[in-house]
């Protein structure tokens, strides 16, 4: 007799997103022909691959806001795009999707009374994106890399359990690409699961688990350490060709 | 629904406005310049002008919102702040209060600042009372603006989205009775124009210029009312959680 429960619920109530079979379709093209993934609890779960890949699809449909043609996505034990969902994902889309006519403080207020998160979050959020000076410029005189940055505040303002970042570092400089990844694993260390895209194959190694895809499909599932270990790389680039140019 | 998200939304909404100095300028000064403009146009033709001078300060806001909106809404599309809003717990009709409580905040401003013009400096005569026009211009300034959020789901570029006036709210202007009055009209015209919503706020204000509030009045004010909500609800229903 074992007082451990079973391996398998265990991991279920570990798991914060399950995507099963997940089939989208865009218009004629099939982004997703039948994709299935898990990601856990306190978990930095990085997305690579090539644009093209799937990757903001598959995370849309994660967030709820992509209509998918079948297979089934269980986020926080309910249906993604379930209304109590709203509150506890935080969503960073490619475009950053603020408001470029008004201040940084005036978007952030906005979103903090729509999320019905407390004013303290403004200037919480705003430290751990690097902004705090920033609060009176009017978004759309800052650089790329500062209104990703506003976007991604605007995400932390509830204090999501998940955070669904799309390419959240690109065109930052690499010391706050450093200090951001940091914050993602303080995040991930207080039980927040984060879901995270990129291109960049150094960032990859920064993430607990990796989801390789190519073409909608997922090539393989891992950590870096056993990604590298089965296919006997060196860096997660050449895991990755490795693994693609397989028959 | 929720208060708190509703009026935030009213104030973000107020706050972008108010950004946008000459925005704000030009709500204010064109249709007061129009109005004087055409005033004089008709300074030989006194009589002419009676019968549209004061409808039209009740008729600008909803032309001027509409054009407002579309495009404001249409940026809400394309730059994925609607995204982001619907992935959020905000309700649909909170935003569409939101933008109707900002937008009709600006309309009774410019409405007062139109009618300040109009009926004291430029003498254009009502014989109805002046509050009544500004608040028809109001409510024509909702019709707009639930007008311009609907459409602004058919345009997927600022250039379609601003040809939406002339294409369907000019043709309107046409059919109200402003230009020529509808008995004078052919049948067909008459019959269409019966179905479009500039008619019945044209109507609604020539009758407070003739200070002919009776049934008829009331009908073409519950008609506005009645376009306001049934455009907001095709709005909202162009509202999606979730895109394809």
């Amino acid at each position: 007799m074992t007082l451990a429960p079973p391996a398998a619920s265990a991991a279920a109530v570990d798991c914060v997103v399950a995507v099963d079979h997940l089939v989208v379709r865009r218009g004629r093209r099939t982004v997703l022909p039948g994709v299935s993934l898990q990601a856990r609890r306190g978990v930095v779960t990085g997305l690579l691959g090539p644009s093209g890949s799937g990757k903001t699809t598959l995370m849309r449909a994660v967030v709820g806001v992509q209509v998918v043609q079948s297979g089934s996505i269980t986020v926080l034990g309910m249906p993604a795009g379930c209304a109590a969902l709203r509150r506890r994902i935080g969503y960073v889309t490619q475009a950053p999707s603020v408001y470029g006519d008004i201040t940084v403080e005036e978007n952030l207020r906005y979103f903090a009374r729509v999320l019905g998160a407390p004013s303290r979050r403004i200037g919480e959020a705003l430290s751990t994106v690097g902004l705090e000076g920033n609060l009176r410029q009017v978004v759309g005189t800052l650089s790329g890399g500062e209104l990703s940055r506003v976007s991604l505040a605007v995400a932390l303002l509830g204090e999501p359990e998940l955070l669904v970042l799309d390419e959240p570092t690109v065109g930052l400089d690499p010391l706050l690409r450093r200090s951001l990844w940091r914050t993602f694993h303080d995040l991930a260390a207080q039980g927040t699961t984060l879901l995270v895209s990129t291109h960049v194959m150094d960032e990859a190694q920064r993430c607990d688990e990796l989801v390789l895809m190519r073409d909608g499909r997922i090539v393989a599932a891992a950590t870096p350490q056993r990604l590298l270990e089965s296919t006997g790389t060196a860096d997660v680039e050449s895991a990755f060709v490795a693994l693609a140019s397989r028959p | 629904m929720s208060a708190r998200v509703t009026l935030a939304t009213a104030v973000r909404v107020a706050t972008q406005l108010r950004r946008d100095r000459r925005t704000v300028a030009l709500v204010f000064v064109v249709p007061p310049a129009l109005i004087a403009l055409l005033r004089y146009v008709f300074d030989l033709q006194p009589l002419g002008f009676s019968r549209i001078g004061a409808p039209l300060v009740g008729l600008f806001p909803l032309v001027m919102m509409f054009l407002i909106t579309s495009i404001a809404m249409l940026r809400e599309r394309t730059t994925g702040t609607l995204e982001r809003l619907m992935s959020m717990p905000l309700a649909k009709l909170d935003l569409l209060f939101g933008y109707g409580l900002a937008f009709a905040g600006l309309a009774a401003l410019q409405g007062a600042v139109t009618s300040a013009v109009a009926f004291g400096l430029l003498g254009i005569e009502t014989r109805g009372p002046v509050w009544a026009v500004v608040v028809l211009a109001i409510a024509n300034a909702m019709v707009g603006m639930s007008l311009g959020l609907l459409l602004s789901a058919f345009a997927r570029t600022e250039f379609q989205a601003v040809q939406f006036m002339p294409a369907l709210i000019l043709p309107q202007m046409l059919l109200a009775g402003l230009f020529l009055p509808r008995p004078q009209m052919p049948r067909v015209l008459q019959g269409l124009s019966d179905a479009l919503p500039f008619t019945y706020a044209y109507d609604a204000l020539a009758r407070v210029a003739a200070d002919d509030i009776g049934r008829s009045f009331w009908l073409d004010a519950g008609v506005v009312c009645g376009c306001i909500v049934l455009a907001l609800m095709l709005g909202a229903a162009t509202l999606r959680r979730r895109t394809p």
